[in-house]
């Protein structure tokens, strides 16, 4: 018991100090010398890196049953996604209309 | 079978173990966990599309210091409550009952911080629908977004500190403890993809 609780204490304190150098690079991609898009990407990806790493190791869905870990991957991508839908009308308001030209 | 025999064998109660093996109460948690996910990202996309979409979009930011110091703070107290689910099964009430208070305490102090930060925005002109700068939708984008998730952590500090009173006082147990925790978890994801959409791609360089 003691040894599981030690080797959760290590693990959690490897993952915050992971998310926090993950965090810190962010704030070093916004002083960079790139243009708005690459900026925009490279910050993104690391945010998705430090939420998984916050989803699988700080919510525990490393540890619970694979099914829940599944279920709430497929569910929230799923729905991420689906939200994409509106871009096409989003884009045909901004750049398809007359008097947007 | 009748349908009322059918719907009373299904019943947990009976013997059959909840989905997936965890309890109902966890499970309506990451329920909400992916409603609320898809309200944050409705609000974040939204955000990003009037950002791209609009060439006079306001960089107000001046300074990265305050937005490192919550992001450190809301972080830091992912970590603290890590310890006090720990120490909630382990059944070490009064270290549980710390630990969850100081996780309260760091979301209490992020909010200060982040009231602190509206109330300069304000000084400096920006309202809802009009800023001295540029774009008139910034106010009202940001502070819905940072809004939104100012509510989330202050209620979750309440959460935090109902839930942490009422388990050492023995109503609650370790897995209200954990379940609180996962909240509190989200919130901090939430921030990871509000500080580079909202601050860092606005910074006055």
């Amino acid at each position: 018991m003691a040894t599981e609780h030690q080797s959760n204490t290590t693990k959690y304190i490897v993952v915050y100090v992971c998310i926090l150098v993950i965090a810190a690079l962010q704030f070093v991609v916004a002083y960079s010398n790139i243009d708005g898009s690459q900026m925009f990407t490279r910050m993104m990806l690391l945010a998705c890196i430090e939420a998984v790493l916050a989803v699988l190791f700080f919510m525990h869905l490393w540890v619970d049953s694979r099914g829940l870990l599944w279920f709430v991957a497929v569910f929230t991508i799923f729905v991420l996604l689906a939200m994409q839908y509106g871009w096409t009308d989003s884009y045909r308001l901004l750049n398809g209309v007359p008097w947007a030209k | 079978m009748s349908y009322a025999n059918l719907s009373v064998q299904g019943h947990a109660a009976d013997g059959v173990p909840p989905v997936w093996a965890i309890p109902a109460k966890k499970m309506a948690m990451w329920l909400f966990i992916i409603a609320d996910s898809a309200t944050f990202a409705a609000c974040l996309f939204a955000y990003g599309y009037l950002r791209v979409a609009d060439p006079h979009w306001p960089r107000p930011f001046h300074s990265i210091t305050n937005v490192a110091i919550m992001t450190f703070i809301l972080v830091t107290s992912s970590l603290t409550m890590l310890f006090g689910i720990d120490a909630a099964k382990a059944g070490d009430k009064a270290k549980a009952f710390r630990w969850t208070m100081i996780t309260a305490a760091l979301g209490a102090a992020f909010a200060l911080l982040h009231i602190r930060e509206w109330m300069g925005l304000i000084d400096e002109g920006v309202r809802l629908f009009q800023n001295p700068w540029g774009s008139a939708l910034f106010g009202a984008s940001f502070f819905s977004v940072t809004g939104l998730h100012l509510l989330h952590v202050s209620s979750g500090v309440i959460a935090l500190a109902v839930v942490a009173i009422r388990y050492q006082g023995g109503r609650y147990n370790a897995d209200d403890i954990e379940i609180t925790g996962l909240y509190w978890h989200f919130v901090d994801l939430v921030w990871m993809f509000v500080v580079p959409l909202v601050y860092l791609l606005n910074l006055s360089h």
